[in-house]
């Protein structure tokens, strides 16, 4: 892997957030894309993506705190230009690194589909890591939500109540054959707090607290994999496209800040083990 | 130079009669039963146009003190409702129960903040304001502008309410019962035991398309038992007043047709994007504001729905 290390720039970019930067507007007006470049890309050369990767948002995020992002992953034309890693930045965000997808060598992952917390009007961008080293980026903008909307939560105490729950959905029906394209859902219950907000009782900032890693395997062959941060949603939901290596189980894994490890398997045709 | 400072000058020699003119005006209210009074807002998204004044607000005047339920989207429309309430009374105002922590109904806060005065607010209210405040400022600066927001700030509730609490006017006595989450996390109404005028927050819309932003399921769930409250009629969040519980009727309709549709679609495997784009759209002709507001209910809906 290109030596990124994600949990570093989260951190670089959440002091640098918090020690300045005034109004909306004045951010706004500012463009933190070539910092971020510096920071998350190490001032790689990156060239336009549009061959390589598709990136879909809507362009208002309709609800701040879930704002439905599809990547999907254009056939290879040679073998050498295989994607194998996609990062994820929203521009404007507290932590504008959302996430990092690694995808497994043999499982030709065609899409990616998961949720974010949008807090401003900003640019996104996917930037895709293929297999000769090279990076190529996609972009896309979306506008803030209106009205009383917000990147928190909804219901907190129902968020903690499916803490550590994993749920595991298969889409494809069976009768495709066990080496056909496969459409999957793992749903992770977890407040994923941003650590942003003071707690009102004792007065202290609320820690950040949420799944920093989500490692997904069909028997032993890594599927897809993602490095988050507090720019995703609540209850971290990824749905994906993969090419089934005729594995008869399929197996989650998730890490969260504090060190809890959450852990579940199933038979690939989605029933518990 | 010399242009700009004469420009400068000439804009506030414009500009500051009508500031201080338009926090002086009463805001127009009307008395809905006797000692009852709301301001309609406009159905609308909160703007510099409208000063933010898109929620409906209200005061309840009592033999001894007022109570003020919600003071509006800025402190302009804070101060016009006071304003409208001492163009009518002298009694202290001695409470501001805000019905929950959206920017419409909160952003008023500043204008009653004198000392005399208790906020009074869900007891999850303190914490939404904490997680949300520093973000509806930021946010509502572009679609309000900075003279409007510059003067917001966020003001707590000083007394919280987990269950029922009852305010007491003089002659009069006001019931402010919290609420699960449903509309938000912290909502609470407010009933008149004297008129039987329930001010409902955004517990009840009419007109205006009702707002998700804390679990439709539970809402849903509670509208039996706030239409089993004695009221005779209610001053939804936004909307006309209405008699009760009839009021509440198209609201019931609309959450429980989007909460088929979405559970549906979930049942079906669609992708929340897709299920966003198309739940509930029987209803676009039946409300207002229905394209800034549907897509998201139906987002958080499908969110809840999909860990049934």
């Amino acid at each position: 892997m290109s030596g990124i290390h994600f949990s570093k720039v989260c951190v670089a970019i959440l002091l640098a957030i918090s020690t300045g930067q005034g109004s909306a507007s004045a951010t706004e007006s500012y463009d933190p894309w070539p910092g971020l470049v510096q920071d998350i890309f190490d001032n790689k050369p990156i060239s336009d993506g549009s061959a390589v990767i598709a990136l879909d948002m809507p362009a208002r995020a309709e609800d701040a705190a879930i704002v439905p992002v599809t990547l999907r992953i254009k056939p290879a034309s040679d073998p050498a230009h295989r994607v194998v890693a996609i990062t994820l930045v929203i521009d404007q965000n507290p932590a504008p690194m959302a996430a990092k997808f690694t995808l497994g060598p043999d499982a030709n992952v065609s899409e990616i589909a998961t949720r974010v917390r949008v807090n401003s009007y900003t640019d996104v961008h996917a930037v895709a890591e293929t297999s000769d080293g090279k990076l190529h980026m996609v972009k896309t903008y979306v506008k803030a939500s209106g009205g009383c909307s917000a990147p928190a939560a909804k219901n907190a105490e129902e968020a903690k109540g499916r803490l550590g729950q994993i749920r595991y959905r298969q889409f494809t029906k069976t009768e495709e054959g066990a080496t056909g394209l496969r459409d999957a859902q793992v749903m992770i219950g977890h407040p994923n707090n941003s650590g942003l907000q003071m707690d009102q009782v004792t007065h202290l900032y609320v820690p950040a607290f949420y799944v920093d890693r989500l490692q997904l395997w069909q028997d032993n062959s890594p599927v897809l994999s993602m490095e988050g941060g507090i720019s995703i949603s609540e209850d971290p939901n990824i749905r994906f496209t993969y090419t089934s290596n005729g594995a008869t189980t399929f197996r989650v894994e998730a890490k969260d800040t504090d060190g809890h490890v959450f852990k579940k398997e199933w038979k690939v045709d989605g029933t518990a083990m | 130079m010399t242009f700009c400072a004469t420009m400068f000058a000439a804009l506030v020699v414009l500009i500051f009669p009508m500031i201080a003119q338009a926090q002086d005006t009463a805001l127009t209210v009307k008395e809905v039963a006797p000692g009852v009074f709301m301001h309609e807002g406009h159905v609308a998204l909160m703007s510099s146009d409208n000063d933010g004044a898109i929620a409906n607000i209200g005061f309840v005047v009592g033999d001894r003190a007022v109570a003020v339920i919600d003071t509006g989207g800025s402190v302009r429309e804070g101060q016009q409702l006071r304003a409208a309430i001492r163009s009518r009374t002298d009694k202290p105002i001695r409470y501001v129960v805000n019905t929950h922590g959206h920017p419409d109904h909160i952003f008023g806060n500043a204008a009653f903040d004198t000392g005399e005065t208790e906020f009074i607010g869900h007891q999850r209210l303190p914490q939404a304001l904490a997680a949300r405040g520093p973000f509806y400022l930021e946010a509502f600066r572009r679609s309000m502008g900075g003279a409007l927001i510059d003067e917001v700030r966020i003001v707590p509730p000083t007394r919280t309410v987990d269950g029922s609490l009852t305010l007491d006017l003089g002659g009069r006595t006001l019931i402010v019962k919290a609420w699960p989450t449903a509309h938000s996390d912290s909502d609470v109404t407010v009933f008149d035991t004297i008129s039987k005028t329930l001010f409902a927050g955004d517990l009840v819309f009419v007109r205006h398309i009702p707002v998700v932003d804390g679990s439709i399921k539970a809402w849903i769930k509670l509208l039996d038992d706030l239409q089993s409250l004695p009221a005779e009629r209610v001053i939804p969040g936004h909307g006309p007043v209405g008699d009760w519980p009839a009021a509440l009727a198209a609201e019931r309709r609309y959450l429980g047709v989007l909460a088929a549709d979405i559970r549906r679609d979930i049942a079906d495997g669609k992708p929340i994007a897709a299920a966003a784009e198309q739940a509930a759209a029987s209803e676009r002709g039946q409300w207002e504001l229905f394209d800034d507001y549907n897509a998201r209910n139906a987002t958080a809906a499908y969110q809840q729905f999909e860990w049934e």
